[in-house]
């Protein structure tokens, strides 16, 4: 993926030029929202407790991760896997390349792997003659039109059925004009199933690595990721490291929480546990650093770690909702993206921390309980300490220029502060709020000026 | 230093001292009245299909009924699957296979390198059928995991309904690059 100098609120004016893509892409990702809140209902009032049993759970692998990378480490070893380590993405690009050319493999087949997106894996390989087909596919899909994922669990979120047929059948040969999914779908299959048969080398990211045991495992719905493991010879299976849980037991309050949170399912139809090679075969696992023991050591930010990708925070954010995926030019992107990227590189992503309205929808719903409201506020600070504010500033002015020049995200703007006003004055009426420290704030209006006059004018 | 040692040096140096306990998840441990009754509802709310057997004779004639081209099990009745080649299986209309296991909460079937003696049985064929135990379903994950305890297995697998993808504009697709329905024959004994 190719990473732009572009500020949030520039890309996200790009994306709203498109009115009924961007209602689309609202209702789109708050239905998922909405899916996910049922799920979570159906367990009644185990949902909280599971949640924070999760968020403890990651509380001690921070605070035990060295002993429990080790201790994976040497399970794995003996379980036959071989591990590799690396601080950063260029070692993780180059140790992937070198396996591949140990073997002589030219093309793999890859999964979903937002840390390979992190790390340009595709973008290094190809420079390298490796072809690289995704095979999830959204991922296939956003490969072929050239792009970067847009959302971490809905890559191509942010495309219309009729792009996605233009592009089957400039590349698949699909009937033109043909925008049915069950037909496109069906095309992918077949296209896909000659690639899983014909490749050697299969990579695939990794959910969860289980301390105790040394297994790992991966959840997809596609099946996707067990098609390309099992029909290779090769398995190279990327984690950043803190994906680290410590015992088996534990996967049963994450893979209660992951589908749920993420899509609404009760669990991805399939959660696959890779322990050991199959006879004749290699496994290699790659541990990634790249800046994770940095976010580890800032105290304020380190919660950040224990995400498990579910997506749930950028399905209910009100911004990356209208502003689409895209506009936070990070591999991850949202709420999330903007607290884990100023990490990489704060002059570079100094922008994304005031790409929200700190609603603090994220943090409700969030299966592992990460403060991320709390840390795009703190990461504003941070960024006016060390002096990145100025870009950053630039695009809280920018971003208020974007809402104050787009009536429709004006009006949106004005109804959830109203709603926050009413329901959670706290959120406003806070200490992270300058603003507010020598006022008070006045009752919110029920309705705008400009509701209270659609209503009654026609009286 | 190596890149191992650089890492864990970082890590350790600045990995919170905090004690942080592991959670106590016995109270997650809810029995449930019909373990059945659940499991058939949600497993055919994600597109699978629930059936009662009155015995495994049952089973197989109703598979063959059913589906057409080839067939191979680690069951009695079918072309064995075969141990060789997963590639081998390309062609393989329907595998059944039998759960050591289910889930009520989630649906899904847990099984292992063992019992599906070729990882890729599970995934490669157009349809996949699983022999069930009506006594072998949990309520939920924690005592699906406490059931799985410390079992040596090379692989194991949970599935939860046929293969899909909703990637185009949400719209829900079975049979993604798995296989496109799955059957779980319930035997009552
Ligand atoms: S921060 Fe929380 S809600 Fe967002 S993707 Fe990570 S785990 Fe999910």
């Amino acid at each position: 993926m190719t990473k732009t100098l572009a500020q949030h609120p520039d890309l996200a004016d790009r994306f709203n030029r498109d009115e009924n893509r961007v209602d689309w892409h609202d209702q789109t990702l708050w239905w998922v929202r909405q899916k996910r809140d049922r799920a979570a209902h159906t367990l009644e009032t185990d949902w909280e407790a599971l949640r924070q049993a999760a968020s403890d759970i990651k509380d001690n692998v921070l605070a035990n991760l060295a002993d429990y990378l080790e201790q994976f480490e040497r399970a794995a070893q003996a379980n036959g896997a071989i591990v590799h380590w690396a601080t950063d993405a260029a070692e993780h690009n180059r140790i992937v390349l070198g396996l591949l050319q140990s073997v002589g493999a030219t093309r793999m087949i890859k999964s979903k792997s937002m840390l390979t997106e992190e790390c340009d894996l595709n973008d290094f390989l190809a420079q390298n003659g490796i072809e690289v087909i995704d095979t999830d596919l959204g991922e296939r899909i956003i490969q072929l039109a050239e792009e970067g994922p847009s959302h971490i669990v809905m890559p191509c979120i942010h495309k219309k059925k009729e792009e996605i047929s233009d592009l089957f059948h400039e590349h698949l040969g699909t009937e033109a004009g043909n925008a049915d999914p069950q037909y496109l779908t069906e095309a992918a299959r077949g296209h896909l199933r000659d690639k899983f048969l014909t490749r050697k080398a299969a990579l695939t990211g990794v959910n969860f690595a289980i301390a105790e045991t040394g297994e790992f495992v991966v959840c997809t719905n596609e099946g996707n990721a067990d098609m390309g493991a099992h029909l290779a010879d090769i398995h190279i299976a990327c984690m950043g490291m803190e994906k680290i849980i410590p015992q088996r037991a534990h996967l049963g309050v994450f893979l209660r929480l992951l589908a749920r949170s993420a899509t609404g399912q009760p669990i991805t139809t399939y959660s696959s546990h890779f322990r050991r090679p199959a006879a004749g075969k290699a496994l290699h696992i790659v541990i990634v650093d790249n800046g994770r023991s940095r976010q580890l050591g800032r105290e304020e930010f380190r919660n950040s770690l224990k995400c498990i990708r579910c997506g749930a925070c950028m399905n209910t954010c009100p911004v990356y909702r209208r502003s689409g995926g895209h506009s936070y030019h990070n591999a991850v992107g949202g709420p999330i993206g903007a607290i884990l990227a100023p990490n990489l590189d704060m002059h570079q992503f100094a922008d994304l921390p005031y790409a929200s309205t700190l609603c603090g929808s994220c943090s409700n719903v969030c299966p592992v309980k990460i403060n991320i409201h709390e840390q795009l506020y703190l990461w504003r600070q941070e960024l006016t300490r060390s002096g990145h504010a100025t870009q950053g500033k630039k695009a809280a002015m920018g971003l208020a220029a974007w809402v104050l020049s787009n009536p429709r995200i004006y009006r949106l703007a004005g109804k959830m502060g109203r709603w926050a006003m009413r329901n959670l004055p706290f959120s406003i009426n806070n200490r992270f709020n300058p603003w507010y420290k020598q006022r008070e704030l006045p009752a919110p209006p029920k309705a705008s000026f400009r509701e209270w006059y659609l209503k009654n004018r026609v009286k | 230093m190596s890149s191992r040692a650089e890492i864990l040096a970082a890590v350790r140096k600045n990995q919170p001292s905090s004690p942080a306990p592991l959670p106590d998840t016995q109270k997650f441990w809810h029995e449930v009245d019909d373990v059945y009754a659940q499991f058939n509802i949600i497993l055919s709310g994600i597109g699978g299909k629930v059936l009662e057997i009155k015995n495994w004779e049952a089973g197989q004639e109703y598979l063959k009924e059913h589906f057409n081209g080839r067939i191979v099990s680690t069951l009695e009745g079918f072309e064995p699957l075969p141990e060789s080649d997963p590639h081998a299986l390309a062609d393989v209309e329907l595998c059944v296979l039998q759960a050591q296991f289910a889930v009520a909460e989630n649906g899904a079937i847990w099984i292992t390198n063992s019992a599906l003696r070729q990882r890729a049985a599970a995934f490669i064929p157009q349809h996949l059928a699983v022999l069930l135990k009506k006594s072998d379903i949990v309520p939920t994950m924690h005592h699906a995991y406490a059931r799985i305890g410390s079992a040596d297995y090379d692989f194991g697998v949970f599935i939860a309904g046929p293969s899909k993808t909703a990637d185009i504009e949400q719209s829900l697709v079975l049979g993604a690059h798995g296989p496109r329905t799955m059957t779980v024959l319930v035997l009552n004994e």
